[in-house]
């Protein structure tokens, strides 16, 4: 036993504490815990998300609202970063682009028509017009590829290597997600029934069952939990065919492509609940399959994830399965755990 | 050329008239075995108005189910198609045969036929000066294969695919729900449509590029041909070398599905991305393939009815060469969101980018040919201008979203729905009611009605405007494209979206009164009905022009020909 796993083991031994004096105010979550290793991780979420009070979405915030003709609200930086790019930079010029051709033809069809132009002229070459409307355009495109192609290495940022990582399987149709480097928490997530409407999901309740349900069509049984203010690594993959994990108002949306793991940085800002659906043709149900993220303060966020019977440090799950790989990595995955021990004690 | 049809029906008419030059064959072997460019441009033209009422009424059917949330109207036609009406499943799956059906109907079937098939075929050969086509019986199995490919694109909606009759993955037809994602033959006899299609369409490029690279009359120079001319040649080069990447590509499908094979297939170390990769090097040409006869439509009419030759021609030319060969080197930017890395998504940005310069060049030069021109306003020069708004509009979203960073939120959403459709059902088919207008009483040899044209292009200027606009604002909010229903906010601009088909289908209505009204009460067009400003060859004829034109080639003088 190398130092560092001494070091890991001791803040193991802290966490542990944690752990049971969270689950002493917690006697669902236990239950919820006991169910999961009964096997059937899916079955089990469910009830055991209800253990956290589950956030009721504000209305407008993370989802489309009625007749908007506009980007819903963003609540990730590089959702700001985006938008200033859509609205202050390609919107004002296609926007003129688009007046400036059609006052031309307005002004072509006024000045130059059959009674006002009785003589057509018979210029057909300026070399001069014709270099400037070649470079100008040019210059514009420039001008917009600069702040383009600066957004895009932005938003290929790699997350630190001790962030959470979630993992999320897309399949016909419904999501599964589950947090890796945290124990067994794997769960469905699937579209709650409409009332009055066909069954979707066969055993789901139907929206509106539930004070905290958002609209309909983008309400899930069980949402994707994450937590505020820290990068986080989604990595996405599909277990039949191609769909893609949208969500419109964090700026997010990456394929799920089955036999590939797409990696992307997800960075919300503050605590809401974000909607988003599958965005790519998959089959039957393809309209029924939405996303919904719940975004917690990392406190609830632990609070939840021991709920599901999972655990807080990464590293340590890590260490179970990767055991000639933890003294290399122990040095780097300490500071992280301290971090992480620090959110938790409060937490119980 | 001619000879080919005359020794064909030489039996039919045993003592040769030398000097009768506009004998016809029978009425079988003049429309059945068709060796005539015109007579085969005009089967391309009914047969791409027929798929266009069928693509139409298709896209009718959707707007339907998508004018309220819910679903309304699925389960009906699923019954009334033959299927189990009480499934609801097979009610959803109607709608991705559905949205299936329309893209494959309105690109291949009814697009590239009425302007590559109809006008191409129609005067390529007479503005040129050529007698024909180089090859007139290649010309003719060109449109059988599309008519044969056609037919098998509507067995499919017929037979079992699955959770319920037809073929239900997009136009773009993504493995791996192409493969093991779609059961059935129905998937089968639809990507046999894309072969038969294909194979048609490379057919009539081998005969474009021949024709125009060796029949011309002498004097007509490449840089004297009319840009419409141009836009076919380019357009020729394009379907080459993109269709049989695309053959190739849903050849691999075909042995997915049924020959064990895994290209595409993860599991047996092949790549869905692959099929994305392939498919999009032939689908960004494809785009092009579509529109850039358009230009040459809209070329040829701004320029006759501002009574002054298209300014800047060389560059005019040369910008849909530079389209045409940017166009194949920025396909990914459909795939932004599969993963790309990052140096592959900024090239990708850039060079789309790169495909507004020439598409501008030639947006200034259409106003700068009108520029100090004397303008008539008939029906083909509103169509025209149209055109040219409508276009534009289509044209600046795509620089939006050529943007990947900006794309990854718009991406599969109906803004890129808007988007295409601008430039495509605002775009392409405007340019083809401008192309119908302007060439139909020399085709037929009868005028339409005037003032009902106009009507029919405000009608349908504000229709598709109803429909189409409200769907930027849709794609904004996050509304995913090929969804049957929708989250309660998104109702309003469905609703607006549905009102406007209703405006569309009218004026869709009036186009055919037209028609009929020219064929039943029209004046005879004469052989130039546009007057000074229309100088290519198609005018030195009558109208309709002679069975057989150009026996005696024209000689082109040192005066511009467009």
């Amino acid at each position: 036993m190398n130092l560092g796993e001494l070091a890991r083991n001791r803040a193991m031994a802290l966490k542990t504490g944690a752990l049971a004096l969270a689950l002493a105010v917690m006697p669902q979550a236990v239950l919820a815990q006991d169910a999961a290793e009964a096997g059937d991780a899916a079955a089990a979420a469910a009830p055991a998300v209800e253990a956290v009070a589950r956030m009721a979405p504000t209305p407008g915030k993370g989802m489309p609202t009625d007749g908007g003709i506009f980007f819903q609200n963003q609540y990730s930086p590089i959702g700001d970063y985006a938008i200033w790019m859509h609205d202050a930079v390609l919107m004002p010029v296609i926007t003129v682009i688009t007046l400036l051709v059609l006052l031309l033809l307005l002004f072509v069809i006024v000045r130059f028509n059959r009674r006002s132009n009785p003589t057509p002229s018979k210029t057909s070459h300026n070399t001069l017009i014709e270099v400037i409307w070649t470079l100008v355009p040019v210059l514009i495109l420039v001008g917009i590829a600069v702040p383009s192609i600066d957004l895009l290495a932005k938003q290929y940022k790699s997350p630190p290597a001790d962030a959470l990582t979630v993992k999320i399987t897309g399949n016909q149709w419904f999501w599964t997600y589950s947090y890796p480097d945290n124990g067994e928490v794997e769960f469905d997530s699937k579209m709650l029934n409409e009332p009055n409407g066909p069954i979707i999901n066969a055993g789901v309740r139907v929206v509106g069952t539930d004070p905290s349900d958002g609209p309909g069509q983008l309400e899930v049984d069980n949402r994707l939990v994450l937590p505020v203010g820290e990068p986080i690594r989604l990595q996405v993959t599909a277990s039949d065919v191609i769909h893609s994990f949208a969500v419109p108002s964090l700026w997010f949306k990456l394929d799920a492509v089955p036999g590939r793991l797409n990696e992307k940085m997800l960075f919300i800002k503050e605590p809401g609940v974000y909607y988003g659906q599958c965005s790519e043709l998959c089959g039957v149900k393809h309209g029924y399959m939405p996303i919904a993220v719940e975004a917690l303060p990392r406190k609830e966020f632990d609070a939840w994830l021991l709920s599901q019977g999972g655990t807080l440090a990464k590293a340590d799950a890590k260490a179970k399965t990767e055991p000639a790989a933890a003294g290399d990595e122990a040095a780097e995955a300490a500071p992280a755990e301290q971090a992480e021990q620090e959110a938790a004690a409060p937490a119980a | 050329m001619a000879t080919t049809a005359e020794t064909f029906q030489g039996h039919a008419e045993s003592h040769d008239h030398a000097h009768d030059h506009d004998h016809k064959p029978g009425f079988f072997a003049r429309w059945f075995m068709s060796t005539n460019h015109k007579d085969i441009g005009t089967l391309y033209l009914i047969f791409a108005i027929f798929a266009g009422v069928v693509g139409g009424a298709i896209s009718g059917i959707m707007r339907a189910e998508l004018a309220e949330p819910g679903i309304q109207y699925l389960q009906w036609w699923t019954g009334f198609l033959g299927g189990n009406g009480a499934d609801f499943n097979e009610a959803l799956h109607l709608w991705n045969v559905l949205i299936t059906a329309h893209g494959l109907i309105m690109v291949f079937f009814m697009v590239m036929p009425a302007v590559i098939g109809g006008f191409g075929n129609w005067f390529v050969p007479i503005m040129i000066g050529a007698p024909d086509m180089a090859f007139p019986r290649m010309n003719n199995i060109s449109f059988w294969l599309t008519v044969a490919g056609f037919c098998s694109l509507m067995i499919s909606p017929f037979v079992p695919g699955g959770t319920g009759n037809g073929a239900g993955v997009g136009w773009t037809v993504y493995a791996p729900l192409s493969t093991y994602g779609a059961q059935g033959p129905a998937m089968d006899f639809a990507i046999f449509a894309l072969h038969l299609a294909g194979a048609a369409s490379i057919m009539g490029a081998i005969n474009f590029i021949t024709t125009i690279f060796n029949m011309r009359a002498p004097g007509m120079t490449l840089h004297k041909m009319p840009l419409f001319v141009w836009s076919v040649l380019v357009t020729a080069f394009l379907l080459l070398l993109a269709l049989p990447v695309l053959a190739a590509a849903i050849t691999m499908l075909l042995t997915d599905r049924n020959f064990g094979t895994t290209f595409f297939d993860p599991a047996g170390g092949g790549d869905p991305i692959l099929y994305q990769h392939l498919f999009w090097f032939f689908g960004h040409p494809e785009v092009y393939i579509m529109i850039l006869p358009g230009f040459g439509i809209i070329s040829q009419i701004v320029a006759t009815f501002s009574k002054k030759p298209v300014f800047g021609y060389l560059g005019m030319a040369y910008a849909m060469v530079a389209i045409g060969v940017v166009g194949f080197i920025v396909w990914a930017h459909h795939m932004y969101t599969t993963g790309l890395d990052v140096n592959t998504k900024m090239y990708f940005t850039a060079a789309t980018m790169v495909i507004a310069v020439p598409t501008g060049v030639k947006i200034f030069s259409w106003i700068a040919t009108m520029w100090g021109g004397s303008l008539e306003f008939k029906s083909p020069m509103v169509w025209a201008l149209g055109f040219i708004f409508l276009f534009t509009v289509g044209g600046v979203t795509g620089v939006v979203l050529a943007n990947g960073g900006v794309d990854d939120n718009l991406h599969d959403t109906y803004y890129v729905v808007a988007h295409f459709h601008y430039v495509l059902s605002l775009g392409a088919v405007t340019a083809l009611f401008a192309g119908f207008y302007y060439w139909f009483p020399k085709m037929s040899g009868r005028m339409y009605s005037e003032v009902l044209a106009h009507v029919h292009f405000w009608v349908f200027f504000v229709g598709v405007n109803l429909i189409f606009f409200p769907m930027h604002f849709l794609g904004l909010q996050g509304m995913p494209r090929r969804y049957p229903d929708y989250a309660l906010a998104y109702t309003h601009w469905n609703e607006v979206s549905t009102f406007g088909y209703k405006i569309m289908a009218v004026s869709v209505f009036l186009f055919f009164l037209n028609v009929i009204y020219a064929f039943v009460a029209g004046k005879k067009a004469e052989g130039n009905y546009w007057g000074e400003g229309a100088t290519t060859l198609e005018w030195t004829l009558s109208s309709p022009p002679p069975f057989h034109q150009f026996e005696t080639l024209p000689v082109i003088e040192d005066a511009p020909a467009h």
